[in-house]
């Protein structure tokens, strides 16, 4: 049987980070808030009122084509995009037709240890719809509108059909995600709606020239949800090429509950849109200076972060990147070793970056992950200088390490500062050796099975006494000077 | 003093005169200006809603701030708006069934111009519907008559602004011209009226039919009172992105430089189709302008006017088939309570709402725009539209005015053309090109044909509005066309 080879185009609705909405002054912001009451007559599509548009959104569009190498028109216009819906105010859309802002381009990310690089077809302007609510409790047979999300600036990155797999699609989507957020685009969020994906799928067989009938899917919330609904509707597909069947071109919904696809609209239903452009608003002319200072306010990518990471930190690539995955962990590590830095002015910026680099992968990143996935250092009320503080703390054997790891959880839970915890909990470090001295004698007296075994040659039993040792000073000594000094009194007592 | 004793048929100038130098107040003038309006409007029917305790309370408030010795253009003059205009607080209905319980939570730009200007918007004119028409018969309150002839149409679409300022009901109002819906009626009702160069002034809040071809303009039976209304409407509006960012000249305070030297160009088309007599009606007008030193050059050649209705009647359309669309029922407006599913609802919706005109248009655009027929219809008229444009362009690299007469015969009787769109759409055919070019025009009364008023059109370079007025100012100064008052 021939090889069949799955196609796959991605679209991406991102809500942008702006203050105002696309073409009136409401705020954007209607997360949390009370229905229909972020409107105003233009977004309500009132009789009369114009458009104008939202510079900012017009940027951050240009800005995200700069990160992914596209060509930015030097004009650009909108056009009204029309099909009636409850949603949809004005019964039309101002979007992006003929003239889209930004044309071309590339996403490349890694995939499978290779890299991937999937080709755009155009990123383009629009306006967000009204929200419906339907089967809600309070009013039955009948579906409510919230205008507020009316107008919210929604920009589309439409992908060439270049993917093949769901894994590559996820990949896509990543990085997609990734750099919308580092460059501070979208807060790119699929929970909140920020961040809306619909997938164009096809199938042929390996070799083919043409493409195979496509069927857009939508209705997926989560990247675990298109991964799910790429594969199922690329099985589908595959049965169905494989049995001579005609695949129809059309739209399908994903149904989560239960994996699989469903027809939502046919090639006949499709909506004619009747694109002209938008009389209401004048052409955009993006010049060279603009393009160019936006060029030149464009933050560092994480690819490119990642391998400045490796060069000035010393750092391994797979370290780097881990570090660089979200501007808010790769800001934070750096102002830790900044601020690690000028408390200790004789250490090379390398040596403490290591240490840094450490604690932000293990210890730090495990109590984060206790919050949420997404959790930042921002979420909660320790700063990027109170992790310098504590490693300086170990740095200068105030306390030991594993002191040290009882000390951020307890920053986590808010209990102050790194020196308050220490004194509040008199984990300071012992070094003094008379009483150190005192409680190995102790442990030495109290264990005789353990340091007849280390006699006899188990070098384990050393490890067991160790904790002992650790034990009686609550882990306020550092276990090779215990270790140390085990062996030390250990031999003098032979 | 008696407010019997105001006379309304002075200009308004006049009354701002009168009214700072205490010989009448702005109460006096409205009071009396309410009365009469409701008389005329029996028989007229100019008006959707009259705004009688409205006017009454903003004219105690504009006498306050006349007595304080505040200057403003237009303080407790009387104005009737098109009911295009949103107006927040009261109806706004286009002339439409659809919208016939709207009430706007703003104002137009035009109208919070008025506002600030100290103008007493009395009422609220009736319409074409959605502004759709030529003739005013297609409101949803009936069809408003000319004074000139009760028999009449007063033309269209803005047939209650032009009626009512020609009855001296206002010396001013506003009106909008998409294809003429301005210049036509002026010229039916033997006033002035003037379509400015588009984005010269603001469309926020102007019920929307042909976004790329409509704009705001004044009407009045005065030169002078037309560009005191332009100087106040007039202007950069920040809400609208198609605004022009020029300074607005004060119109009324130059207009008698006089046309010596300027270049009068004539078409040599305009006379196809027209009323015999029209040409005489012209060649009287433009002897006038001869002997105030302007220089006549007849026979231009326009090629591209011909093209002018068939693209206007598929741009017009097409942008009024999307900027219609919202009009669903769901938020405001109409809306049918028979359905058994929500595009029943929407069919019933908007199938009781809109009239037939305005249905035929709709269909139009949507079927222009439709998938297949895009570059066959809306390409091809943007393109003609270039063309005209070019044409227009051309020819204002040599002259000054282009004149023609506003309207190929005087108004036509009700209901005589209401079953034939195609003649009906042809009674712009003077006036339609200029939309579509986006030049400023006027029309200014010229004569009468059969006890009917007649219009001169004068079409001016873009942003010169000022030139237009100071030919017609000439013009005024020579005639008494615009003295002449109907008895109805």
């Amino acid at each position: 049987m021939k090889k069949i080879q799955p196609v796959i185009g991605l679209e991406v609705h991102v809500q942008l980070n702006t203050r105002s909405k696309m073409f009136c002054s409401c705020s954007r912001d209607y997360f949390n808030s009370e229905p229909n009451t972020k409107v105003c007559p233009v977004c309500l599509g009132m009789p009369g009122v114009l458009p104008v548009i939202n510079k900012k959104a017009v940027n951050l569009t240009i800005l995200t084509g700069l990160a992914f190498d596209c060509s930015i028109s030097p004009i650009s216009s909108f056009a009204r995009k029309n099909y009636p819906y409850p949603d949809l105010v004005k019964g039309y859309q101002i979007s992006q037709f003929e003239e889209p802002l930004c044309i071309g381009g590339k996403i490349s990310f890694m995939l499978n240890n290779e890299i991937s690089e999937v080709s755009l077809e155009r990123i383009h302007l629009e306006e967000d719809t009204a929200r419906l609510i339907h089967n809600n409790s309070t009013v039955q047979d009948s579906s409510l509108m919230d205008i507020n999300r009316s107008g919210v600036p929604l920009m589309e990155v439409v992908s060439d059909p270049d993917m093949h797999s769901a894994d590559q699609a996820i990949g896509y989507l990543k990085k997609l995600r990734q750099t919308l957020r580092y460059i501070d685009v979208s807060d790119a969020d699929m929970e909140k709606g920020s961040f809306r994906c619909d997938a164009n799928i096809s199938v042929r067989y390996e070799g083919d020239k043409t493409l195979g009938n496509k069927v857009e899917v939508k209705n997926m919330n989560s990247f675990r949800s298109i991964h799910r609904a790429i594969e199922t509707e690329i099985e589908r597909q595959s049965k169905m090429l494989n049995a001579g069947e005609e695949i129809v071109q059309e739209t399908r919904g994903f149904v989560d509950a239960k994996g699989i696809t469903v027809s939502q609209r046919s090639k006949e239903q499709a909506h004619d849109y009747r694109y002209f452009p938008e009389p209401d608003l004048p052409p955009l002319f993006n010049s060279d200076l603009t393009i160019s200072n936006l060029k030149t306010s464009l933050k560092e990518l994480p690819n490119i972060k990642s391998k400045r990471f490796e060069k000035q930190y010393g750092l391994l690539s797979e370290e780097s990147e881990l570090l660089a995955s979200t501007k808010q962990t790769a800001d934070n590590f750096e102002e830790s070793v900044k601020e690690y830095q000028k408390l200790l002015k004789n250490n090379t910026e390398i040596e403490l970056a290591k240490t840094v680099a450490n604690w932000y992968m293990g210890d730090i990143a495990k109590q984060l992950n206790q919050i949420s996935p997404d959790a930042e250092l921002q979420d909660t009320q320790v700063s990027p200088r109170h992790i310098s503080e504590l490693l300086q703390l170990i740095h200068k054997k105030q306390i030991t390490v594993s002191s040290a790891k009882v000390v951020l959880e307890k920053m986590f839970n808010n209990e102050g500062t790194p020196s308050n915890i220490v004194d509040q909990e008199g984990l300071g470090q012992l070094n003094n050796t008379d009483a150190i001295i005192e409680i190995i004698l102790n442990v030495i007296k109290n264990n005789e099975k353990a340091i007849r075994d280390y006699n006899s040659g188990k070098t384990s039993a050393l490890g067991y006494l160790v904790g002992q040792v650790m034990k009686e000073t609550r882990g306020r000594i550092d276990a090779n000077e215990a270790s140390q000094l085990l062996i030390k009194k250990i031999s003098e007592k032979k | 003093m008696m407010d019997t004793n105001i006379d309304l048929t002075l200009s308004a100038l006049k009354h701002i005169h009168n009214m700072t130098e205490s010989v009448y107040t702005s109460k006096q003038l409205i009071d009396k200006t309410i009365k009469n309006l409701h008389l005329q409007d029996s028989k007229l029917n100019a008006y959707i809603t009259i705004l009688d305790e409205y006017a009454f309370e903003r004219s105690i408030a504009m006498d306050e701030k006349i007595n304080r010795g505040e200057e403003l253009p237009l303080a407790g003059v009387p104005i009737a708006v098109k009911d295009m205009l949103a107006f927040k607080g009261y109806p706004t209905t286009a002339g439409s069934r659809t919208l016939e319980n709207f009430i706007p939570t703003f104002n137009s730009t035009v109208v919070e111009k008025l506002i600030n200007a100290g103008a007493v918007i009395i009422g609220k004119t009736s319409c074409d519907e959605f502004a759709m028409g030529s003739s005013n018969e297609h409101a949803f309150t009936g069809p408003v008559h000319n004074p000139w002839n009760l028999d009449c149409v007063p033309g269209g679409s803005s047939g209650g602004s032009a009626a009512t300022v020609a009855a001296r009901g206002v010396p001013l109002s506003v009106g909008t011209d998409t294809g003429g819906s301005i210049r036509q009626p002026a010229s039916f009702n033997g006033i002035y009226g003037l379509k400015p160069t588009y984005g010269r002034v603001s469309r926020y809040g102007v019920v929307a039919f042909a976004s790329s071809l409509e704009q705001v303009g004044p009407m009045a039976y005065n030169i002078h009172d037309l560009a005191l209304l332009l100087s106040v409407i007039a202007g950069h509006d920040p809400k609208d992105s198609t605004t022009l960012n020029e300074v607005v000249p004060d119109y009324h305070t130059s207009l008698d430089q006089g046309i010596k030297g300027m270049k009068i160009a004539v078409p040599d088309n305009i006379y196809d189709g027209a009323n015999k007599i029209m040409q005489s009606k012209i060649n009287a007008a433009l002897e006038i302008f001869k002997n105030n030193g302007a220089e006549i050059t007849e026979g231009i050649s326009i090629p591209s006017w011909e093209s002018a209705l068939p693209a206007y009647y598929l741009i017009a359309p097409s942008e009024a088939s999307a900027n219609l669309s919202r009009y669903d029922g769901f938020r405001y407006g109409q809306s049918s309570v028979e359905y058994s599913d929500l595009w029943q609802r929407l069919e019933n919706t908007r199938g009781l709402g809109f009239g037939k005109e305005v249905k035929r248009r709709i269909l139009l655009g949507t079927y222009a725009l439709s998938a297949g027929y895009y570059d066959q219809y809306y390409k091809k008229a943007l393109k003609l539209r270039t063309m005209i444009k070019n044409d227009f362009k051309k020819i204002f690299n040599d002259y000054d005015f282009i004149m023609t007469p506003t309207t190929p015969a005087p108004a036509f009787k009700i209901g005589e053309r209401i079953t034939n769109p195609l003649e009906m759409y042809m009674s712009d055919y003077y006036t339609l090109p200029i939309n579509i070019a986006g030049n400023p025009a006027i029309s200014i009364p010229c004569g009468f044909i059969d006890d009917l008023p007649v219009g001169l059109q004068i079409i001016g370079k873009d942003l010169e509005e000022q030139k237009l007025l100071q030919c017609a100012a000439v013009y005024e100064k020579e005639t008494t066309w615009n003295q002449e008052i109907p008895s109805f």
